[in-house]
């Protein structure tokens, strides 16, 4: 691939490093990474992934942006409230990186279209940047059936957490947490807060996640639960194993069907 | 005996349970939260009957999904 000499200005820091260099530039371009919700975990992947250089990045949202949202989700501005996040998403990238090729979806992921979307453009990894467990637990379904690595990842008041799932190499998110709770039972960030800078804490680690396995190089969070205390200033990695007997990538799946739970949706 | 809960030492009484654990530790929404003893996710509808055994490295494990309803 011929770098142009604006290319070689624009990511020089990633060239010099020995574990990148042009080759590894080179895959980051060619890259496809889709990031489902640009919110709060979404808003700082997305940024640090166009600014990288990702050649495709997809953004899956349905919402347009709220004045509240701005504690956080920094892709977006105050001139965007009221627009879909997904182009609000998309100008910021391109005004930061006009290499980067967007792909907007202005929908929610669901069982209905969740699948048609990574296959789209055959997205080589998944962010999971979305803010309820009916969702969360579709992403990793759908990632299980198509063979996609993504990262989870949830933040609430000063803590988050984040693993990594690798056809393969290490659990789902359901080996864990085999369910999604039932409604109104975990809090959310709208009940109980959330400091907003947890969202760019967690998403860049989720973004890193993304780059690590693309360039092919570091250990990624593949069986391995990072929690985040920002009060205790403490981060954990806990070790966490495949379940044999899970209902998606276990030995013997129960789950052949993606499944849309029954979602408690806002007023 | 020692055991190990969320990467902390602690003294146990023989015979604990994981839902006397559970209480022991204060911990919230206890039907909610996901307990790893050693390798292994304890299924739910055992926390009254799992011994935890001398040495046990416990983690207790929990949702979290931001964001709004």
């Amino acid at each position: 691939m011929n770098f142009t000499n604006e290319q070689l200005e624009r990511y020089s820091r990633h060239i010099i490093l020995d574990d990148v260099s042009v080759k590894g530039q080179e895959k980051i371009l060619n890259s496809k990474v889709l990031i489902i919700g640009t919110g709060g975990l979404g808003a700082p992947a997305a940024m640090y992934l166009g600014a990288a250089g990702v050649g495709t990045i997809g953004l899956v949202d349905g919402d347009t942006v709220d004045l509240s949202n701005l504690q956080r989700q920094i892709i977006h501005s105050t001139r965007d409230v009221g627009k879909p996040k997904v182009i609000s998403g998309k100008e910021s990238i391109n005004l930061l990186n006009p290499d980067v090729n967007v792909v907007t979806y202005n929908e929610r992921a669901t069982s209905q279209n969740i699948l048609e979307i990574i296959q789209d453009k055959d997205y080589d990894f998944i962010i999971d940047g979305t803010d309820n467990f009916p969702v969360k637990f579709l992403i990793n379904d759908a990632c299980v059936m198509l063979k996609k690595p993504f990262s989870h990842a949830g933040i609430i008041r000063f803590q988050g957490q984040t693993m990594t799932y690798v056809p393969e190499q290490g659990p789902c998110y359901r080996c864990i947490f085999q369910n999604p709770p039932p409604p109104d039972v975990v809090p959310t960030c709208q009940q109980a807060g959330v400091l907003g800078v947890m969202g760019g804490i967690i998403g860049s680690i989720q973004a890193s996640e993304a780059l690590k396995y693309i360039i092919g190089v570091g250990d990624l969070l593949t069986g391995k639960l990072l929690t985040y205390d920002a009060k205790k200033m403490e981060f954990r990695k806990i070790d966490i194993h495949e379940d044999k007997n899970c209902a998606i990538c276990g030995e013997t799946p129960t789950i052949d069907q993606l499944i849309d739970y029954e979602l408690n949706v806002c007023g | 005996m020692k055991i190990s809960v969320n990467g902390k030492e602690t003294i146990l009484d023989n015979g604990v349970t994981i839902k006397e654990l559970l209480e022991k530790e204060y911990v919230e929404m206890q039907e909610y939260v996901t307990v790893q003893v050693n390798e292994n996710i304890i299924p739910r509808d055992s926390y009254k009957t799992h011994i935890i055994k001398d040495s046990d490295t416990v983690e207790f494990l929990y949702y979290m999904g931001g964001g709004s309803n």
